[in-house]
């Protein structure tokens, strides 16, 4: 099916927000948010395939003119990646410092923001 | 709002977002088809400037700006997680120390692997790094092979070592000097007269460890940036459930 | 276009990067006094920057493309950077609002005292990067860049469980609501193979629209509608407004926020006019801002907390900056331009004011202030005046912005709209004002709500020592509260605004300008005060004033429960509810919000 990965790639979003919607754990939220992008990442690598192509890297094997995958898409999946890594790091300190000021990581139990 | 409400508003979403997307889907040119224009222009550019990594050539030298920005958020969370979990006033809970005797017991094997495998790691993670404009790899690649593969150490069982080879100041300075780098280069082509981040250092000849330009040197500056970030990070979270254990810094 | 002219969009994103290096290396030797000179300083250089590029603009835009990658023959594969006056105008406030950031210290603890001004740099350098680029990726790693400092800057107070909670919850419902755009740019790519903004328009001005790029614009657009804090994506805003230090939340309400209308209508005009049916994009836009500005509005009044009350009133006038954009129209897009302009300048030094307010008495409630602050009668004063203000009195910046606004309307209900909004959110400043700082009225009986933040016990931001105001934050206050009236006076500031929106709605001058460097010529309407603009503000600063008194003396407001009718308990307590502080409902809405944006834009 042509269009399978791409409805791969919407069932992976909607299953992170589901995720964050109904999640009873704070650090199960934050894996959630990293469901959810990489859904992004499926998506994207998807629409840069082509059928019968290499990597976007000529060497011996892959002489210039040879069809490759595109690269755009793939540039921006993996700085995405790496710096993903990092912003996950940011939101489990902020769980961190939740779970030591309130005592608790359910979001159900967190009731210092309301109104 | 209750579960249930919850759960109701959520699933409302999701039918018209998960209609809404298929409907998109379904309009969406076919997977693996050949309409790639952004890639041809980007290959040949590539290959004009000798860069046969194309994909480097595009994250350091046609969208340079983009991982410039990228560097920036990862810079950006660092600190940011560094500022988060900071050391306040308040002193932290005690933990109960874990004595030598009481902690399971490292298998010869974990221990010897890691020792082994750690400057094979390394030396691997540099590859990647240097050789981004000619292999797979880069300085995000690399700069993460690097901080995990110090992190080796610590799997095998030895904190204390790596905190020796671990003094923060280095990869915080690390850190601001990959970002420097960048910028300085992107100040170097302004100089040039070419413009903001371009590549204006001959580009040799394709295979060769000195051409491409300045990708190269774009990817060292991101590998070290990259690297340092992730060991001053990952030093936060250790230090966080590991350092009541060591004593104080 | 001058050839030194083009460096400067790049200068000025990374000027504050390399000012938040320089501090980063720095931060463990240097002493706390240099680290804030040099903060100082680099904000400083990038508003001459900003400056500079404004006046480089002249009446066209500068373009750079990085890296030297012009537009090739049949592709252009670079990174474009558009600073059009609108574009370059929005730099400088990003940039003046910094620098105002940057007067105030923190106290930090030894180990990282450089990385308070280091974040609020990058913070900077991200918005800059958003609104000066091109290229809808780049848009995207410049949103991320602005949301991941934001992020750290409103948790940045970890022993108060309120300040991580609030930036937990700003970090998740911003970060997927940015996932949900990029997803929307991958599509758009998927049909088009682009993703620089004019590539992008004359790629799909060449075939017709259908459902794939309606959706695209409906998630993009859902994207950069959770920053701007629209209706059901605001909740979030109050909460980060509540806890982030005091000079945070001046840049927050000033600058971030106002910047996700800017990339709506940016992205909007640079790639989707006439190419979506404007029916479809005009009931979005009015749905979203009515909701906006209504449900801002009345939450606004119900407040207690401060900062909260402030917040929503941001809310509420982004709303009103929405409807603005809704009209479709340049006199539209001017007067949402003005209006944020003002907006920017009152917000700001309504939120110092609070953060005078907050280090003197360590609280925000307004019941337990009642008439505490009566010694401070100069802020008392300028707190009154930006109530007024944002009420849309003449001789304002919000009161132009107000004025043009219900002139681009055409229709009486949303004059009516405009008017109660800025009548009612004024009077609920004034109200704050006339009670703690005249006390004004009877002292109300504290009903504390159980589901209400009430902010009455509250830790300073520690940035200003006990005893008198220092004389830096009256000035601050006074210089934005100044700059307010300055952009209300009729003169050029109406004629360049009008000139912006003109160049800003001009898609195929964009394009050109960017892909060949074709200059289009343009004419522009006058904008100015009209007698019944001036009348209508009178009629809505009047109406604050009375507003506010009703407020205080009507016992019904705040006084005890069993005065007030039943319905009207019921209906405040849904509300509170409503905004639960509870990251899964937030999720919930974000989702839904998302399924009726494309809902909305959706015409037959």
């Amino acid at each position: 099916m042509s269009v399978f990965p791409y409805l791969v790639a919407a069932w992976v979003l909607l299953m992170g927000l589901f995720g964050v919607v109904r999640s009873r754990h704070l650090v199960h939220t934050v894996v959630c948010v990293s469901v959810t992008q990489s859904s992004t990442y499926v998506l994207l690598l998807a629409v840069g395939y082509q059928k019968k192509a290499t990597a976007p890297i000529f060497g011996q094997a892959d002489p210039p003119g040879s069809p490759v995958v595109d690269p755009v898409v793939q540039a921006m999946a993996l700085t995405d990646i790496v710096v993903s890594a990092t912003v996950s790091a940011l939101l489990l300190a902020l769980v961190i410092q939740v779970a030591k000021r309130h005592g608790t990581v359910v979001p159900d139990e967190l009731h210092a923001l309301r109104g | 709002m209750s579960t249930r409400t919850r759960l109701l508003v959520f699933a409302a979403g999701a039918l018209g977002l998960g209609a809404a997307l298929i409907l998109a889907m379904l309009r969406i040119p076919d997977f693996g088809n050949d309409f790639h224009p952004y890639r041809d222009a980007t290959v040949a550019e590539a290959l004009h400037r000798h860069s046969p990594n194309v994909v480097s050539s595009i994250n350091f030298d046609q969208r340079g700006f983009d991982t410039l920005g990228e560097e920036a958020i990862l810079v950006a969370a660092v600190v940011g997680a560094a500022t988060l979990l900071r050391r306040t006033s308040q002193p932290r809970p005690p933990r109960p120390a874990i004595a030598s005797s009481s902690r399971p017991p490292l298998l010869a094997a974990t221990r010897l692997a890691g020792y082994i495998l750690l400057p094979v790691t390394l030396l691997i993670g540099a590859d990647v790094v240097v050789h981004g404009h000619l292999t797979p790899g880069g300085g995000f690649q690399g700069g993460v092979v690097l901080a995990t593969g110090l992190h080796l150490l610590y799997v095998a069982g030895d904190y204390r070592a790596l905190r020796r080879v671990r003094p923060l100041v280095w990869y915080e300075t690390g850190e601001a000097v990959g970002m420097g780098a960048v910028l300085a280069l992107g100040a170097a082509g302004l100089a040039a007269g070419t413009g903001f981040l371009s590549n204006f250092l001959p580009k040799g000849t394709s295979g060769h460890l000195f051409s491409a330009g300045t990708v190269a040197l774009f990817s060292c500056a991101v590998g070290i940036a990259v690297g340092s970030g992730i060991v001053v990070l990952l030093a936060q979270f250790l230090d966080e459930y590991l350092g009541a254990d060591e004593g104080a810094r | 276009m001058d050839g030194s002219a083009s460096a400067l969009p790049p200068l000025i994103v990374t000027a504050p990067i390399a000012g938040a290096c320089v501090l980063l290396l720095l931060g463990r030797i240097a002493p706390r006094r240099l680290i804030d000179a040099l903060a100082l300083v680099t904000a400083l250089a990038t508003a001459i920057l900003a400056g500079w590029l404004l006046a480089a603009t002249g009446s066209g835009a500068v373009v750079t493309w990085a890296g030297g990658w012009h537009p090739g023959p049949r592709f252009a594969v670079g990174i474009v950077l558009v600073a059009d006056r609108m574009g370059a105008a929005m730099v400088l406030l990003i940039a003046v609002l910094a620098t105002t950031a940057l007067l105030f210290g923190w106290r930090y603890f030894d180990t990282v005292r450089a990385h308070y001004p280091a974040l609020l740099l990058l913070f900077t350098a991200g918005m800059a990067g958003y609104a000066l680029t091109g290229d809808l990726f780049d848009m995207f790693v410049f949103f991320e860049l602005m949301s991941v400092a934001a992020y750290a800057l409103t948790g940045l107070e970890i022993e108060e469980p309120e300040a991580v909670q609030g930036g937990l919850n700003f970090a998740v419902v911003n970060s997927l609501g940015a996932y949900l755009c990029l997803f929307g740019i991958g599509l758009l790519y998927a049909r088009t193979g682009q993703l620089g903004l004019p590539q992008l328009s004359l790629a799909l001005s060449q075939r017709g629209p259908d459902a794939l790029v309606f959706i695209a614009f409906g998630l993009i657009a859902t994207g950069w509608l959770v920053k701007a804090a629209a209706v059901p994506f605001h909740f979030w805003l109050a909460d980060a407004h509540a806890v982030a230090p005091t000079t945070v939340c001046v840049l927050f309400s000033g600058a971030m926020a106002p910047l996700g209308v800017y990339g709506v209508a940016r992205v909007y005009w640079a790639v989707f006019d006439t190419v979506l049916p404007a029916a479809g994009v005009h009931r979005m836009m009015l749905v979203l801002a009515v909701c906006t500005a209504l449900l801002g509005t009345v939450m606004c009044v119900l407040q207690r907390h401060i900062k909260r009350l402030l917040a929503y009133s941001t809310i509420a006038h982004i709303g009103l900056f929405l409807l603005g954009l809704a009209a479709l129209t340049p006199e539209g897009v001017a007067a949402s331009a003005v209006y944020l302009a003002g907006h920017a300048a009152v917000k700001g030094a309504l939120f110092l004011m609070a953060g005078i307010l907050l280090s003197r008495y360590r609280s925000l409630d307004e019941v337990r202030l009642y008439g505490r602050a009566r010694q401070h009668r100069v802020v008392g004063a300028a707190f009154v005046l930006g109530g007024l203000m944002l009420s849309g009195i003449p001789l304002s910046g919000t009161g132009f912005g107000k004025s043009l606004l219900e002139e681009s309307a055409h229709s009486v209900p949303l004059t009516v709209l405009v008017i109660a909004v800025s009548a009612l959110t004024g009077a609920a400043v004034l109200r704050v004002g006339l009670r703690v700082f005249f006390g004004v009225g009877r002292p109300p009986e504290p009903a504390a709500e159980a589901d209400e933040t009430t902010g009455a016990h509250e830790t300073p931001d520690a940035d200003t020592p006990p005893g008198r105001i220092p004389v830096t934050m009256l000035a601050a206050v006074f210089a934005l509260l100044s700059a307010g009236v300055l952009s209300g006076l009729p003169g050029r500031f109406g004629r360049e605004v009008a000139a912006a929106a003109a160049q800003f709605c001009d898609r195929i001058g964009y394009r050109d300008r960017a892909l060949s460097g074709a200059v289009p010529v343009q004419s522009a309407p006058d904008l100015t005060w009209t007698l019944h603009g001036t009348i209508l503000g009178l009629v809505s600063a009047g109406a604050a004033v009375v507003l506010a008194l009703l407020g205080i003396h009507h016992r019904n407001m705040l006084g005890d429960n069993n005065s007030r009718p039943a319905a009207v308990i019921a209906v405040r307590h849904g509300l509170h509810r409503l905004h639960s502080g509870h990251i899964g409902d937030y999720a919930a809405w974000l989702v839904f919000g998302c399924a009726a944006v494309i809902g909305l834009l959706w015409v037959g």
